[in-house]
């Protein structure tokens, strides 16, 4: 029991250490900007008339004279306490802009995170069982083809078809234009939802399909595999008793790490369907230099990320019996 | 001795890959070729060759599991009847089971238990190995491992265990010890020769000739891809009842016979020379070995080599044998001239002897 | 005898491939200027003879725009994969051989960087660069370099347990001088066909970070820009304007992955039984 308390206390601790790297590497990175925040908020107009007291107070709110490393610490120990500060597009504080954008993009994200890890994995095992066949060509070739195809692209296309084409979806926005608030309606913000949570799943499908695939190839030569079929095993049987049992730990490691690609893609998918969320906030915030919305943005979807990261080592010493069982041992 | 019912009967079998020469055109590497092994009931044959042979393509070609862009030919009779594909698909894992060597060959995420019993989860398999472990002083609690924490020795009876669960006719053991001290190789050895001792036949494959005399009935000496030699154990007991030069060097190299090794090293598929493979390293090459050699039956075993049996050859043979110093000067001053010129030249490219089998697989 | 195989079918397409993209690479060139022509006489043709990608609404001849933007877009992406695959094999070998510390330094760094997502961490190195030109190449150079050097790593660390490796060094060879004389020419390989996988994404994200509006400037006739120009007109039906453009991206990118698969293909030398 203390071996997976160390276990997991080591693995928290290093995330927590990525995180506030990540956050350094962040601020770094938005203060060696040559865009000045102040204009570009501001404006180069509204500073003119502007007298040198105002001027000076909205340095000292931009932190203008302050050393970067102090201005850092600043922040970071503010956005510990959970003050994210005052995001300047939308005039309101970065946690309830996040919160807000978040629980737009989660959704999205939550189902196209499922739908392509589940169908990723389905046909990762069926081409990799089946290597060289039809079935897996046709499986390999799509996933190269998906690959190999801009996520906003493949949003623009469906739109195409769907929206102008056919008519039947919504070109854009979670919500209809002109409704208010309250008239919404679930089945609104669902068929609003149903373009992008496609996109992005197609997409994610690729990556998982093509590394299920490649480690149900490694599997089916494997040794224990060849020793299987010498003792009369059948495909079903080899299939079920040894390939899925050894192809999971590698799928769940993925389907946790595809975290990443799949916030990524939510960003370019997000801004072609219009969609309120996370992905479309972090553009306005880096097109707009909105640091402190920009900063908070990168700061928790790195911790989503690190999270599933987390959750993926924690999930492998629990469904690995060598490091389950083992680990107390080494 | 009396008449034991054949088991398996291989005859000219031979294995050959699909690869690549240079550039575009590819070509059927032959890896195994005339090789013919017999195992009698309650036999135990020993198949003896250096590592990296393509021994293991044997075991594999028997039970039907070669790699697909592996093609096999020659005639294969188990039982009495021909091996056919199908047969092998329904004979593999109950009359004929293959023990591995070692226990990377079971699934590391896997209980030993419901592995060994192939996932059953009847009565009357559990009932099975529950006996068969107790055969083999194996607690029940071993079912309830994972094959990583298996102590070394656990490892070998449970690996066994595993042939077991079959009513196995013909047993093969590929390199089933490698690595090991002799206390424990002698004791795996044993359990394979309980095995033949209840009727199965054994074959052993190996590239330790030492222990392979130890237990086995006979040894089929295995040369470059191609069986040479197949003798009773006890024409091992000296050099003069041998019949192939190549199974006088392995004896010359055991231990107790001087720890001699001939030079040069077994040639690479690509490189073989035409007719008999030990041709360019063997002191006795004529030019009649350069044709293809035929497999015969000499003083009740076989070989497959021009100068035995024949009575200069033999005695040529023993003399040289007798004087160790005398020999390369025996084999210059009989054989003179072209015959020589034209095997010892070949070329004997050294580290080209790699594992193929391995490295075929990784390739497919 | 010489059968048709695999081995042929990799040397044709890695050929093809290199060709068409040389060919469009070069294309752009020549049609720099014809790429910004604007005539109204010739507003929102749809696609036929006379313009075979139709025009847009300022009447820009999408053909030529596409070429140059595809031109643009394979610049972009030598560039920064270039870099890319250096940084990677400098960082790779030095966390092999250099020791402990740098070790775990180098994989924190790689750590971090796959933490970030892709297109946030784009977003930001662009942001610090001041958007333009500069952002994309540092921005994609900086991004794609962690799996081939995680490689080259592996790699690295494998070769120095080989034999001949192990009596250089017993023979008093500096450790330098090693992995130049003994390892890189092994590495070379690896790194080339690293090199050419790393086109395909990195000409993807800098389309993508173009499209959202941080990469080149919107004057450009860049891919990223014209798809993104291109989604005010879907509504009215000018589906030309984003699906030839999109198609010829994708062509170009599934042209690199083919010849970076190729060329991994005729160099392996275990792919020789396929």
């Amino acid at each position: 029991m203390k071996e997976h308390l160390i276990f997991v206390g080591k693995h928290a601790v290093r995330m927590l250490l990525l995180l506030f790297c990540v956050s350094a590497v962040a601020f770094t990175l938005v203060s060696i900007s040559p865009i000045d925040p102040l204009q570009a908020n501001v404006g180069q107009a509204a500073l003119g008339s502007m007298s040198q007291e105002q001027i000076a107070k909205l340095q000292a709110y931009w932190g203008v004279g302050e050393p970067p490393v102090e201005r850092f610490f600043a922040w970071a120990g503010d956005f510990f306490r959970g003050d994210m500060g005052v995001s300047l597009l939308y005039r309101q504080p970065v946690a309830k802009v996040i919160g807000v954008k978040l629980h737009n993009s989660l959704w999205l994200m939550a189902i196209a995170w499922t739908l392509s890890g589940l169908a990723g994995f389905l046909l990762g095992v069926l081409a990799g069982l089946r290597e060289g066949s039809i079935l897996d060509k046709i499986i390999k070739g799509y996933s190269l083809l998906i690959a190999s195809t801009p996520a906003f692209w493949l949003a623009l296309v469906l739109l195409m078809i769907f929206a102008v084409w056919l008519k039947v979806l919504p070109i854009g926005l979670s919500v209809p234009i002109g409704v208010e608030a309250a008239g919404v309606t679930i089945l609104d913000r669902i068929r609003h939802a149903i373009l992008p949570a496609v996109t992005l799943s197609i997409t994610g499908i690729a990556n998982i399909t093509l590394h299920t695939r490649e480690k149900m190839i490694e599997i089916m030569e494997s040794d224990y595999v060849l020793f299987a079929r010498a003792r009369g095993e059948s495909t079903w049987n080899i299939v079920k008793n040894h390939a899925l049992r050894n192809v999971l730990l590698p799928a769940v490691t993925l389907q946790f790490a595809s975290i990443s690609e799949i916030f990524g893609g939510s960003v370019l998918i997000e801004q072609v369907f219009s969609y309120p969320g996370l992905g479309q906030a972090a553009v306005t915030a880096g097109l707009g230099s909105d640091v402190p919305l920009l900063l908070g943005i990168t700061v928790i979807s790195a911790a989503f990320v690190f999270g599933g990261n987390l959750i993926a080592n924690l999930l492998y010493g629990v469904i690995d019996p060598r490091i389950r069982r083992g680990g107390a041992r080494a | 001795m009396k008449e034991k019912k054949v088991i398996l009967d291989i005859r000219d079998f031979s294995v050959s890959f699909e690869q690549y020469e240079k550039g575009f055109s590819k070509t059927g590497l032959p890896v195994i070729r005339n090789l013919d092994v017999t195992v009698h009931e309650g036999e135990m044959v020993a198949v003896v060759g250096s590592s990296g042979s393509g021994k293991s393509l044997l075991a594999h070609g028997i039970l039907g599991i070669l790699p697909y862009n592996a093609t096999m030919g020659g005639e294969l009779m188990f039982d009495g009847e021909p091996l056919t594909r199908k047969r092998q698909k329904a004979l593999r894992g109950n009359e004929i089971v293959l023990v591995p060597q070692s226990v990377a060959f079971l699934d590391p995420l896997m209980k030993i238990g419901p592995q060994i019993r192939k996932g059953k989860k009847d009565r009357a398999s559990r009932e099975k190995l529950n006996r068969i472990f107790r055969g083999y002083h194996l607690k029940e609690e071993v079912q309830n491992l994972y094959p990583f924490e298996l102590s070394g020795g656990m490892n070998r009876r449970v690996l066994v265990s595993t042939a077991l669960m079959g009513n196995p006719k013909l047993v093969i053991a590929d390199e089933p010890t490698p690595g090991l001290h002799m206390d424990m190789v002698r004791r795996v050895m044993s359990h394979f020769r309980e095995l033949a001792d209840q009727g199965a036949g054994v074959l052993l494959i190996t590239h330790d000739l030492e222990q392979a005399l130890e237990v086995a009935d006979r040894v089929v000496v295995f040369y470059a891809g191609t069986t040479v030699e197949d003798a009773a154990a006890s024409d091992f007991g000296s050099e003069e009842t041998l019949r192939h030069p190549y199974s006088r060097a392995l004896w010359r190299a055991l231990p107790q016979n001087g720890f001699q090794f001939i030079q040069g090293v077994q040639p690479y598929v690509k490189d073989l020379p035409s007719g008999c493979p030990f041709g360019p390293r063997c002191e006795f090459c004529t030019e009649s070995c350069k044709a293809a050699v035929p497999y015969r039956q000499v003083r009740g075993g076989r070989v497959r080599c021009v100068m035995a049996g024949r009575e200069k050859g033999a005695e040529e043979m023993l003399q040289s044998a007798k004087e160790p110093s005398a020999r390369l000067a025996a084999a210059g001053k009989h054989h003179t001239g072209a015959a020589e010129r034209r095997c010892a030249p070949e070329p004997l490219v050294a580290g080209h002897e790699a594992d193929h089998d391995k490295k075929m697989r990784s390739a497919v | 005898m010489r059968r048709w195989n695999g081995r042929m079918t990799a040397v044709v397409l890695f050929a093809a491939a290199v060709i068409f993209l040389a060919a469009v690479t070069a294309a752009g060139f020549g049609f720099s200027e014809e790429a910004l022509v604007t005539d109204f006489s010739r507003k929102n043709l749809e696609p036929g003879g006379a313009y075979l990608f139709g025009t847009d609404w300022l009447g820009r001849d999408m053909f030529v725009r596409t070429l140059t933007g595809l031109s643009m877009s394979i610049r972009i992406g030598l560039l920064s994969a270039g870099v890319s695959s250096v940084l990677a094999m400098l960082l790779g070998t030095m966390a092999a051989v250099m020791g402990k510390t740098v070790d775990s330094v180098i994989t924190w760094v790689i750590d971090l960087i796959m933490g970030i997502p892709h297109i946030l961490l784009l977003i930001l190195i662009s942001y610090a660069c001041g958007k333009g030109f500069k952002g994309v190449v540092i921005g994609v150079a900086l991004t794609h370099w962690t799996s081939l050097a995680r490689l080259i790593r592996g790699e690295v660390l494998q070769l120095k347990e080989a034999l001949y490796i192990r009596m250089a060094q017993k023979l008093g060879m500096s450790r330098w001088k090693i992995v130049w004389k003994h390892m890189l020419p092994h590495l070379f390989p690896q790194f080339l066909v690293g090199l050419i996988l790393t086109f395909p994404h990195a000409i993807l994200h800098e389309a993508s970070i173009t499209f959202l509006g941080f990469g080149l400037p919107p004057e450009q006739p860049a891919i990223g820009i014209i798809l993104s120009e291109s989604m005010q007109y879907l509504a009215m039906g000018r589906w030309w304007l984003a699906l030839f453009p999109g198609l010829l991206l994708v062509l170009t990118v599934i042209l690199f992955d083919v010849a970076g698969e190729s060329l991994q293909k005729l160099l392996d030398p275990g792919s020789a039984h396929k």
